[in-house]
């Protein structure tokens, strides 16, 4: 019977070169993704797609799909699937237009009271997932549908038939509140860059780029706020905990049916800011919006590196691997390609990173 | 393993009074009897090993005694006040810490932060809290190298870690978190030779520290390295405490098979067992 010395060095322990410390980290996949689709679109695309309206144009969609990737990807990471984000996107557009046009309620209420209604919804998912058990791929396949059609029901009975709610645009117009979801950020900054000369300009000498979609700055700070949870605090560990291992977490004193439930109230929050982002951008609700988000928000996650299985992925990937999404799905505008390559590519895409995440995750746990 | 290691041995003489001592135990499972009258004690620093074989009642027993059952019959003191767990959570808060067979470790997570997991320290106030991951990765190398294990890193994925590092990892957390009584359930079940050797040193190195163990085991020649007492469970009954020196492992072996069976099996495997 040995003792180990304290001082000693494990001498079966090579030193570690900076590029396998990299392989480790969850969002390599969705990095060298991104690097291989820029590669790939400078060859194939017409060079205006990286000019600054390029990179608006495909960040755009980007942003609003991120949202929801990020969303997803904390629930993935806490081991649950939410399949009814997009439609909980419509849902939340119908109750956001309803209180606009219907009930004529300034933003200031109008909004919170759309997030405390997203909340309540994720809050039944959630309950009805840790309470009964289940799969929460099932649960939440069934608010797919459930929500969706309420949607619809929603749309007919609020503007008498029609699955259109329009009319937001003229009610918010004026409103404070309206520039922090609608929109573009920095106009001003945008003018004088282009009286300079350091941005292009249409010939009147307006900017081409009038501004940043505010959608982009909310994806940005939603994935800051995301990485910092998930690794500088104590509800970022339980997040993993409680994806990793549900009976070791609460064994340890891990508060996982509470963790679970406020991160499914979480990814609906996050359905519903794009739902106001993109209704007031469109200045109408429909029931089609937000059409199969789910699957795409669960591609852009997984392509940043979350496993399925959960307790492990990051928020930073999410937010490269709806990058990714966003630069195919314009970028192929720019190609000579046709368009309809964007599923394959896409299917693609998340087949390679399900087998590259695979081949982490041994690495990680060290498994022979 | 012979039957005189070089591991420090506790003398529990009578004047120590136990941590926890329980007092005829019994529990029942509607009608089966999982204990009928089962007395243990653990006294601070030593280590009192509970052998039986399977299905003596060595789960339930410690399952009661870590808060998770209530027991049918019988008493509890803990520090010699009679006690009343409702939760696991109690029996922790109060300093009785199980290292149950599966560890609670998550092998996707880091050290640091299986370690803290539930528990993580923070620093800043408001809005500012966050998980203080700079004084958790310090402790974490710190209580780790004081139980004889140099980490690769702090952030060192729990799953690259051997059974018997990740059943140190479990007892150091334990350790640190401030548990006067330690229990482990079988935690050399699935060891090979080296690592169980490791695992019974950690043990050593926690009694020293003035904490009571509790291991559990259904191998004699584990508990003899270092146990300082010997309760044998059989068929839900405590056949007696015996003192390290006063038993040999033939007679362990023995009460924990009940007699006689074993020992014509032993003469024809000559004495392997």
């Amino acid at each position: 019977m040995s003792e180990t010395t304290p001082e000693a060095v494990d001498e079966r322990l090579k030193s570690e070169p900076f590029f396998a410390k990299m392989m480790k980290r969850p969002e390599l996949g969705a990095i060298a993704g991104v690097i291989l689709v820029i590669i790939f679109f400078a060859l194939t695309a017409d060079s205006a797609m990286f000019s600054l309206s390029g990179v608006i144009n495909f960040m755009t969609p980007a942003a609003q799909l991120g949202i929801l990737a990020i969303g997803a990807a904390l629930l993935m990471i806490g081991g649950e699937f939410d399949l009814s984000i997009g439609s909980m996107v419509a849902f939340a557009g119908l109750f956001f237009g309803v209180c606009v046009v219907t009930w004529g309620l300034p933003l200031i209420i109008s909004i919170p009271l759309t997030f405390v209604f997203a909340a309540c919804v994720g809050a039944v998912n959630g309950n009805i997932v840790i309470r009964s058990g289940l799969p929460s791929f099932i649960v939440t396949l069934a608010f797919l549908f459930i929500l969706r059609g309420l949607s619809l029901v929603g749309l007919k009975m609020a503007t008498g038939g029609s699955t259109q709610l329009r009319g937001v645009r003229d009610t918010i117009e004026g409103d404070w509140l309206a520039p922090f979801f609608s929109g573009d950020a920095f106009p001003g900054l945008f003018l004088w860059l282009a009286d300079n000369g350091f941005v292009a300009t249409f010939k009147s000498g307006a900017p081409k780029v009038p501004g940043i979609p505010v959608e982009i700055l909310w994806f940005i700070a939603i994935a800051l706020a995301a990485t910092y949870i998930l690794l500088r605090t104590p509800a970022g560990n339980w997040i993993f905990a409680s994806g990793g291992d549900t009976t070791a977490a609460s064994n340890s004193g891990v508060p996982v049916n509470r963790v679970k439930i406020s991160l499914f109230m979480l990814t609906a929050c996050c359905a519903a800011l794009v739902a106001i982002i993109t209704v007031m951008d469109a200045g109408s609700t429909d029931a089609r919006r937000g059409f199969q988000k789910e699957f795409e928000a669960i591609i852009a996650a997984v392509i940043g590196g979350c496993l399925l299985t959960g307790g492990y992925g990051s928020a930073i990937g999410a937010f490269f691997g709806s990058i990714i999404f966003g630069m195919v799905v314009i970028g192929l505008t720019y190609t000579d390609f046709d368009q309809d390559w964007f599923q394959v590519f896409l299917g693609g895409m998340l087949l390679i990173a399900v087998l590259f995440n695979n081949a982490i995750r041994k690495r990680v746990t060290g498994e022979r | 393993m012979t039957d005189d290691s070089k591991f420090h041995h506790g003398d529990p003489t009578a004047h120590i009074h136990p941590v926890v001592e329980m007092k005829n135990i019994e529990k029942h499972f509607g009608n089966i009897i999982a204990l009928a009258g089962v007395s243990f004690d653990v006294k601070p620093g030593e280590c009192h090993c509970l052998l039986g074989d399977n299905g003596a009642g060595k789960s339930t027993f410690i399952k009661t005694m870590s808060g998770v059952h209530k027991p049918t019959k019988g008493e509890i003191f803990f520090e010699g006040k009679p006690m009343n767990f409702n939760t696991p959570r109690d029996a922790m808060e109060a300093g009785i810490a199980t290292v149950f067979q599966d560890l609670a470790m998550i092998p996707l997570m880091s050290v640091t932060r299986n370690f803290f997991m539930g528990r993580e320290p923070t620093k800043g106030k408001g809005l500012g809290k966050r998980f203080d991951t700079k004084f958790a990765n310090e402790v974490c190398v710190e209580e780790m190298r004081k139980m004889g294990i140099n980490l690769r890193g702090p952030d060192q994925a729990v799953g690259t870690l051997s059974g018997g590092e990740r059943q140190t990892v479990a007892i150091a957390r334990a350790v640190y978190f401030g548990a006067k009584i330690l229990i482990l359930d079988e935690p050399t079940s699935a060891l090979g030779v080296r690592q169980t050797s490791n695992v019974l040193a950690t043990i050593d190195k926690v009694r020293r520290q003035g904490i009571g163990v509790v291991f559990i085991s259904h191998n004699v020649r584990h508990a003899l390295a270092v146990g300082d007492r010997f309760t044998v469970l059989n068929r839900g009954k405590t056949l007696g405490t015996a003192v390290r020196g006063e038993i040999t492992p033939e007679q362990l072996q023995d009460l924990m098979a009940g007699g006689q069976e074993l020992a014509s099996l032993e003469g024809s495997l000559g004495g392997t067992v």
